[in-house]
C-alpha cells in the first residue's frame, strides 16, 4: 500500500507528468448519527488523454470520489485527508475562485441522468451559452450551433431554441455531453452517463463520446457500475469497494486476472460479461457446464401454461380540448410460456412489455386478444373466478424500495396474501411464513423487521417469498433485478432460478437487459414499439439474430465486443 | 445500425494505454469483502412510526411544543387548580381596568373580572372549537380527498371543482358571510362555529389527502397487493390511507392551530362564540374599547392564544420534518 | 399557449358560477328571512314585507332569484342597499383604497419574504436560517388583530411615527403601516415557501451540472437556483391577492380604513345581506381573475406548462 503510492507520486523518467492524482483520499460526510467516512485511502492517476474508469456499487464511493476532484462534494461532505493533484497543481484546498477557473475549461463534467441535469426553465441554447461565456470563450449563436452538432445534435441551431423538454433522453445526454466538452477540458468525468438510456441509445452516444475525447486528446474520468463497460471503454480499470481502492490496473487485467476477492467476485457476477461467459463456454462444447444459470431439467416441455394470443391494448391519450387520441401501446402480441420454463420479453422503454405484464396479470383489461391460463380465457373471467385465478400468477417488481407496503412488516407483508385468501389459521400461517423465509434465504428474525430496515436485496427476497406464498404456478417478473447491484442481481437471479427447479415455476421476465436474458431465459420475445419482433430459444436469439433490431440490441451489450480469452471463459 | 461491425471491431480487445499501468491490488484484509445482503438482526424492530419518533424525540422545536400543548391541555381540563378566582362570578365593576394587586396577579378586565381567572378559563372552549373543527376537516376532507385521488376519473374531477368553488370562499369571509345569517345569529355556540369552519376548511385537507394518495395509489406495493386479489377498496383502506396518513396529520396540527385562530377572529369581530361563552377571542374583543388605557387585559388572553397556536404550528413543523418520506428515505 | 391560457379561462367560470351559487345559497335559502333584519325586532307590517321581498326578489323561487342575481352582477346592477344607496356606488368608493392596501401588501410580503427566504434556504440551518424560521411561525402563530393592535399601539401611539388611524383619503404612507400588518402573515408563508423551495432547487441535479460549467456562485444562485424557486412563489402571490382583498376587513378595522373590508363588516353586522353578497361576489370576482393570472404567469415561468 505505502510503496505503491510511492511510485504513482514520482513522474517516471521520460513520461509526462500525470493530468490528475489522488493521493490517499479520504472524503467524511457528517450526518445526524456523526461523521461517516465515505471514502478512505483513494488513489488513482490519470495520464493525458487517458480514460480511466472507476467501478463499484452504489455506496463504494466512486462518486464521490470523482466528483471531489472539481470541489463538488455535497455540503455535508468534506476531503479529510490526502491530496488532489490537477496537472502538478494540489487542488485539494484551493480557493472557490481557483476551482471556479478550472470548472468547465479545465476539468468538464457529464452527469448520470439526462432527465434532471439541464434545468428545465432554459432553451437548450442559452445552457451551452452560459458555459462558453463563463469560460470566456466566444458565445454567438454560431459557435452554440457548432458546439451541439459537435456532440451529434441533429439541426443544431434550431435545437438550441428549444427547451429541454422537447427533447429525448438521448438528445439531452447529448447535450450535456456538448456542454461538458464545450470548453476543450483536459479531463472529462463522466459520471454514470448513459446508465439512464436505453441500450441502443447508450451504445451510440458512448462510441460518440469515445470518438470526440480521441479527437481533443481529452483524458476521462468514467463511473460505472457495470464492469463490461469499463473494460471495454477504458485504458485503466480502478475498482472500488467500501470507499476504498481493492484493485486498479489495465482495463484487460483486470477482466481476465482479478487479484483481489472483491474483483473476482464482480468478474464472476457481471451479467454482460456472464453472458459472453455462456457463449464461450457453449463453442468450447461445455454446455453443461454449472455456470450455466438456467438450469432447468431439459426434460418434458409439453403443455403451455399461459398463451397469449393476438393481443392489443390501445389506451386513449387525452389531448387539448377534450380530443382524444389512440395509443396502441401493445399490438397483436402473441407467445407462450412452456410450463416450468423462464420466457423473457425484452424490449426498451415505451416498448409495450409492461403493459403486457400488467395484463397477464389480470391488472389492465386487454383491448383485444386473448390470454389463456391452462386453457381458459382470463379476460373474460367474473370476480370470482378472477380471485381464483390471482392464487396462480403473482408479480415481483422492479422497485425494491416501492413494493413492499412500508407500514407493514416483513410477517404481515408475507402473509397478507394467506391471509386474503383464508388460508390456514394463525399458527399454519406462521409456519409457513417462516418456511418461505428459509426459501428465499432469510433468517426468520426477519420477521418482526419493517421494509427500511432491509437492503435492497433483502427486500427483493421478500418480495419473492410474498410472491411464492399462494404457491403460484407463473410468476411475473417485471424488471425484477434491473435495480439491483451487480452481485445482488447475480444472487437473486440464482435464487430464481433455484426455485424454479425445486418448485416448477414458470417465469414471465420482462426486462431491458439482454444480458440477463442469457442467463435465464429458455424463450425470448424482443419487443419493438409494442410488437413482437422476434421470438425464439435464447440460444437461436443470441447466436442467430434475425432482425436488425435484435442485432442493435445484442451488439449494444456493454462488453460485448470484448473477446476473452478462453481461460476467463 | 450499419456501423455495428465497424463500432465493433476496435474495442474488441479494450483499450491499451501507451503509458505503463501498475496492477495494484489492495490488502484483503483492510477491506474484507462482506457476504451480499447479510442481515443484521440486533435492536428492536423499527417501523416508520418509531422512526419518526426517535427522530422527534431529538428537535427541540418538537420537546418545546409538546410540552406547552400538555400544559394546555391540562389547563383545559382542570382550570380551577391554576386559579381560585371565579371568572365571572365576584366581577366588582370598581376593579374596572384595575391594575394587579396580591391575589389578582394579571389585574382586571373593563368588567372588573380577574384577568387571570379569564384567561385560564377560556382555554377550554378555544381548544375545543379547535378540535372538533380539526376533526370534523379530517373526516369529511379526508374521505372525500382519499375517494377522488384513489378513484380518479370523474369522481376526481367533480371533487376537484367542488373544492375549487370552496377555495374561491376563503374560510374566514366564507364564515363572516354565514354568521351573518340569521339562523345563525339565534344559534352561535361552539358547535355552529365548528360547522361553519368545517364547511369552509374542508377542501385544504381533501386537496393534501388526495395528493398523498395520487402518490401512493400506483406504488409497486399497491399493485402487489391487488394482484394478490385484494379488492380495490380493501388496497385504499389497508395500504394507501396508512401511507397517505402523514401529510395529513401534518395539516391537520397546523390546521388546529389556524383554527383556533379562526375562532377569535370571529369572536374578535364580534360574531363569534356568544359574549356569555368564554374564550380568549371575547376576551380581547371585549379589552378592545379600552385598549389604550389597560392594554394588559388584551395582551394576556392574546399572549395564550399566541402560545397556544405557536406550540400547533411548532408541532406540525416537527412532525412534517419527521415523517417526511424523502428524509425517510435515507 | 393561446389553448391554455383559454382553457383555464374556461375553467374559471364554473368555479365563479359555482361559488356564487354557493354564496347565494347560503345566504338566501337557509332557515330565517332576510328582511327580518331591516324590520328589526318590531317587524314589519304585512305590506311593508311583501314590497320588501319584491323589492329583493324573494317572492320569486330559489332559481329565478340567483339568475335575476347574476343578472344585476353582469349589468352593474347590485340593487341598493336598506339606507337606499346604489351598493355598486358603495362598492367603486370604497375600493380603490383597498386594492392599494392589497397591492402595497402583495409587494412587502414578495420583496421580504423573496429576500429572506432565499437567504436563509442558502444558508440552512444557520444561526439566520433558524432565527428566520423561528420568527416566521411567530408571525403565522400569532393572529393578525392581535400584531394588529401592538404594531398600532408601538408605531402609532408610543413612537408615534404614524397616525394609529387612516384618514378618508387613505395616503400612501397612512397605509404602510395597514399594509405591513395584512401582509405580515403572508410574508412569512412567502418566505418559508421561497426557503423550501431554494433548498430543493440547491440540491437540484442541474444546479451541480451548472456549477461544474464553471459557472459564478452569484449566477448559479440567481439564474438557476432563484429563477427555478420563483414558480411556486408566484403561485403563492397571485392566488393571495385575492385572499388578501378579503382578509383586509381585520385590517381594515383595525386601522379604520375606509375599503371593502370595513363596508362589509358594517354591512354584516347591520345584516344587510344584498350587501354583503355583493361584496362577497366581487371579492370571487377578484380571486378568479388573480388566479387566471398567475395561470398566465405560471406558464410564463415555466416552459413546460406553456407547451402542455
Amino acid at each position: 500500500m505505502s510503496t505503491h503510492s510511492m511510485d504513482q507520486s514520482q513522474p517516471l523518467n521520460g513520461l509526462p507528468k500525470p493530468l490528475l492524482e489522488l493521493r490517499d483520499l479520504a472524503i467524511t460526510f457528517k450526518t445526524n448519527n456523526g461523521d461517516v467516512p465515505a471514502v478512505r485511502n483513494a488513489h488513482l492517476t490519470i495520464m493525458p488523454g487517458e480514460t480511466v474508469a472507476i467501478v463499484g456499487e452504489s455506496g463504494s464511493g466512486k462518486s464521490t470520489t470523482a466528483l471531489a476532484a472539481i470541489g463538488l462534494l455535497p455540503a455535508n461532505g468534506a476531503v479529510s485527508g490526502g491530496s488532489i493533484i490537477f496537472d502538478g497543481e494540489d487542488i485539494t484546498h484551493a480557493s472557490e475562485k481557483r476551482i471556479v477557473e478550472l470548472r468547465g475549461s479545465s476539468i468538464g463534467m457529464v452527469p448520470q441522468d439526462p432527465m434532471s441535469n439541464l434545468n428545465p426553465v432554459w432553451k437548450i441554447g442559452f445552457q451551452v451559452k452560459e458555459t462558453l461565456k463563463a469560460n470566456g470563450l466566444p458565445h454567438t449563436a454560431k459557435d452554440i450551433a457548432q458546439v451541439l452538432s459537435e456532440a451529434g445534435l441533429p439541426d443544431a441551431a434550431e435545437r438550441a431554441n428549444q427547451y429541454p423538454h422537447e427533447f429525448s433522453g438521448g438528445m439531452r445526454q447529448r447535450a450535456l455531453i456538448a456542454i461538458g466538452l464545450s470548453c476543450r477540458p483536459r479531463l472529462l468525468i463522466a459520471d454514470e452517463p448513459t446508465s439512464a438510456l436505453d441500450v441502443t441509445v447508450q451504445r451510440q452516444i458512448l462510441d460518440h463520446l469515445d470518438r470526440m475525447t480521441d479527437e481533443l486528446g481529452t483524458a476521462v474520468l468514467l463511473i460505472t457500475h457495470d464492469l463490461g463497460l469499463a473494460a471495454e471503454r477504458a485504458h485503466k480499470v480502478v475498482v472500488m469497494y467500501k470507499g476504498q481502492v481493492v484493485e486498479s490496473g489495465p482495463a484487460l487485467e483486470i477482466l481476465t486476472n482479478p487479484q483481489h476477492p472483491y474483483t473476482r467476485k464482480l468478474v464472476e457476477s457481471a451479467p454482460s460479461l456472464a453472458s459472453r461467459r455462456i457463449e464461450a463456454a457453449k463453442s468450447l462444447g461445455l454446455e453443461d457446464s454449472d455456470e450455466l444459470l438456467a438450469a432447468h431439467p431439459d426434460g418434458v416441455r409439453t403443455e403451455n401454461v399461459i398463451e397469449v394470443k393476438h393481443l392489443s391494448k390501445v389506451f386513449k391519450l387525452r389531448g387539448a380540448l377534450g380530443k382524444s387520441t389512440d395509443f396502441k401501446a401493445v399490438d397483436d402480441v402473441s407467445f407462450s410460456i412452456p410450463r416450468g420454463t423462464t420466457t423473457a420479453v425484452v424490449g426498451e422503454s415505451g416498448s409495450g412489455k409492461s403493459t403486457v405484464a400488467r395484463m397477464v396479470l389480470g391488472l389492465e383489461k386487454a383491448t383485444e386478444g386473448q390470454i389463456l391460463f391452462d386453457g381458459v380465457d382470463i379476460t373474460t373471467l367474473d370476480r370470482r373466478k378472477m380471485f381464483n385465478f390471482r392464487r396462480r400468477v403473482q408479480p415481483i417488481f422492479q422497485d425494491p424500495y416501492g413494493s413492499l407496503d412500508p407500514m407493514y412488516n416483513i410477517f404481515r407483508t408475507i402473509e397478507e396474501p394467506l391471509r386474503v385468501h383464508g388460508i390456514g389459521n394463525s399458527k399454519s400461517r406462521e409456519k409457513k411464513v417462516r418456511e418461505l423465509l428459509d426459501q428465499v434465504s432469510l433468517p426468520a428474525s426477519m420477521m418482526r423487521r419493517y421494509p427500511n430496515e432491509l437492503s435492497g436485496g433483502q427486500r427483493q427476497r421478500v418480495a419473492i417469498a410474498r410472491a411464492l406464498a399462494l404457491d403460484p404456478e407463473v410468476v411475473i417478473c417485471d424488471e425484477a433485478v434491473s435495480a439491483l447491484d451487480v452481485l445482488v442481481q447475480a444472487q437473486i437471479l440464482n435464487l430464481l432460478a433455484d426455485l424454479q427447479s425445486e418448485l416448477g415455476l414458470s417465469y414471465l421476465f420482462i426486462t431491458h437487459d439482454l444480458a440477463v436474458v442469457r442467463q435465464i431465459a429458455d424463450e425470448v420475445c424482443v419487443m419493438q414499439k409494442g410488437r413482437i419482433v422476434e421470438t425464439g430459444s435464447t440460444d437461436d436469439v443470441f447466436d442467430n439474430p434475425q432482425q436488425e433490431y435484435t442485432k442493435a440490441l445484442l451488439a449494444a451489450i456493454p462488453g460485448a465486443g470484448l473477446v476473452l480469452p478462453p481461460e476467463v471463459a | 445500425m450499419p456501423e455495428n461491425d465497424k463500432a465493433l471491431t476496435p474495442a474488441s480487445r479494450g483499450k491499451v494505454s501507451p503509458y505503463p499501468i501498475e496492477h495494484f491490488v489492495a490488502d484483503v484484509e483492510e477491506t474484507p469483502v462482506q457476504p451480499v445482503d447479510s442481515s443484521t438482526a440486533d435492536g428492536a424492530p423499527r417501523s416508520i412510526w418509531s422512526e419518526a419518533w426517535r427522530s422527534l424525540r431529538k428537535q427541540p422545536l418538537f420537546i418545546i411544543s409538546a410540552l406547552l400543548l400538555l400544559a394546555v391541555i391540562v389547563v383545559a381540563l382542570f382550570p380551577g387548580l391554576f386559579t381560585s378566582q371565579q371568572p365571572n362570578d365576584n366581577c366588582l365593576l370598581a376593579n374596572s381596568d384595575g391594575g394587579p394587586i396580591a391575589g389578582h396577579p394579571l389585574g382586571f378586565t373593563q368588567q372588573g373580572c380577574d384577568v387571570l381567572a379569564r384567561v385560564v378559563y377560556g382555554t377550554r372552549s378555544s381548544l375545543m372549537v379547535g378540535l372538533l373543527a380539526t376533526l370534523g376537516v379530517v373526516v369529511v376532507g379526508g374521505v372525500i380527498g382519499a375517494l377522488a385521488g384513489f378513484f380518479g376519473g370523474w369522481v376526481d374531477a367533480i371533487l376537484a371543482r367542488v373544492s375549487d368553488i370552496f377555495f374561491a370562499l376563503p374560510m374566514i369571509l366564507g364564515a363572516i358571510v354565514v354568521v351573518q345569517l340569521p339562523f345563525f345569529r339565534e344559534n352561535r355556540n361552539v358547535w355552529t362555529i365548528v360547522l361553519i369552519l368545517v364547511t369552509f376548511g374542508w377542501p385544504q385537507v381533501a386537496r393534501i389527502t388526495r395528493g398523498a394518495v395520487l402518490e401512493i395509489r400506483n406504488a409497486d406495493f399497491v399493485t402487489a397487493a391487488q394482484s394478490l386479489g385484494v379488492s380495490r377498496i380493501s388496497a385504499l383502506i389497508k395500504h394507501v390511507v396508512p401511507n397517505a396518513m402523514a401529510p395529513v396529520i401534518v395539516i391537520a396540527t397546523i390546521s388546529l392551530g389556524t383554527f383556533i385562530v379562526a375562532e377569535s377572529t370571529l369572536s374578535f369581530l364580534g360574531i363569534g362564540l356568544p359574549p356569555d361563552v368564554m374564550s380568549w377571542g371575547n376576551d380581547i374583543f371585549s379589552a378592545k374599547p379600552s385598549l389604550r388605557t389597560n392594554p394588559m387585559a388584551l395582551f394576556w388572553p392574546a399572549l395564550a392564544l399566541s402560545l397556544t397556536v405557536l406550540s400547533f404550528i411548532m408541532l406540525g413543523d416537527a412532525l412534517r420534518d419527521a415523517l417526511d418520506p424523502k428524509s425517510r428515505k435515507r | 399557449m393561446a389553448g391554455y391560457v383559454l382553457r383555464r379561462f374556461l375553467q374559471l367560470i364554473p368555479v365563479f358560477l359555482g361559488a356564487t351559487l354557493l354564496l347565494y345559497f347560503l345566504v338566501f335559502s337557509l332557515p330565517g328571512d332576510a328582511t327580518a333584519a331591516i324590520c328589526g325586532e318590531k317587524g314589519c307590517t304585512p305590506a311593508v314585507e311583501a314590497s320588501l321581498r319584491a323589492q329583493y326578489n324573494l317572492d320569486q323561487p330559489f332559481w329565478m332569484q340567483y339568475l335575476l342575481y347574476l343578472k344585476g352582477v353582469l349589468t352593474f346592477d347590485l340593487g341598493t342597499n336598506f339606507a337606499g344607496r346604489e351598493i355598486a356606488t358603495i362598492i367603486a368608493e370604497v375600493f380603490p383604497t383597498t386594492a392599494k392596501l392589497a397591492v402595497m401588501a402583495l409587494v412587502f410580503e414578495a420583496v421580504f419574504g423573496i429576500v429572506f427566504g432565499l437567504f436563509a434556504g442558502l444558508r440552512k440551518g444557520k444561526i439566520f436560517d433558524s432565527t428566520v424560521l423561528v420568527v416566521s411561525l411567530v408571525v403565522i402563530s400569532v393572529p393578525i388583530f392581535v400584531l394588529g393592535f401592538l404594531m398600532q399601539f408601538v408605531f402609532g401611539v408610543k413612537l408615534a411615527w404614524t397616525n394609529p388611524t387612516v384618514s378618508g383619503d387613505a395616503s400612501f404612507t397612512e397605509l404602510l403601516l395597514p399594509a405591513i400588518v395584512l401582509g405580515l402573515v403572508s410574508f412569512a408563508y412567502v418566505l418559508r415557501l421561497t426557503r423550501t423551495s431554494v433548498i430543493e432547487n440547491a440540491n437540484a441535479d442541474y444546479v451541480r451540472t451548472a456549477t461544474a460549467k464553471g459557472l459564478s456562485r452569484p449566477r448559479v444562485v440567481t439564474v438557476h437556483i432563484l429563477r427555478n424557486s420563483m414558480i411556486p412563489v408566484a403561485t403563492f402571490l397571485g392566488a393571495d391577492l385575492g385572499a388578501l382583498m378579503g382578509g383586509a376587513i381585520v385590517t381594515e378595522g383595525i386601522f379604520n380604513v375606509n375599503g371593502v373590508g370595513n363596508t362589509l363588516y358594517r354591512a354584516v353586522l347591520n345584516g344587510e345581506a344584498p350587501v354583503v353578497v355583493s361584496i362577497v361576489t366581487v371579492l370571487i370576482l377578484i380571486f378568479c381573475l388573480a388566479n387566471l393570472l398567475v395561470d398566465l404567469l405560471y406558464a410564463w415561468l415555466d416552459p413546460r406548462i406553456r407547451y402542455a
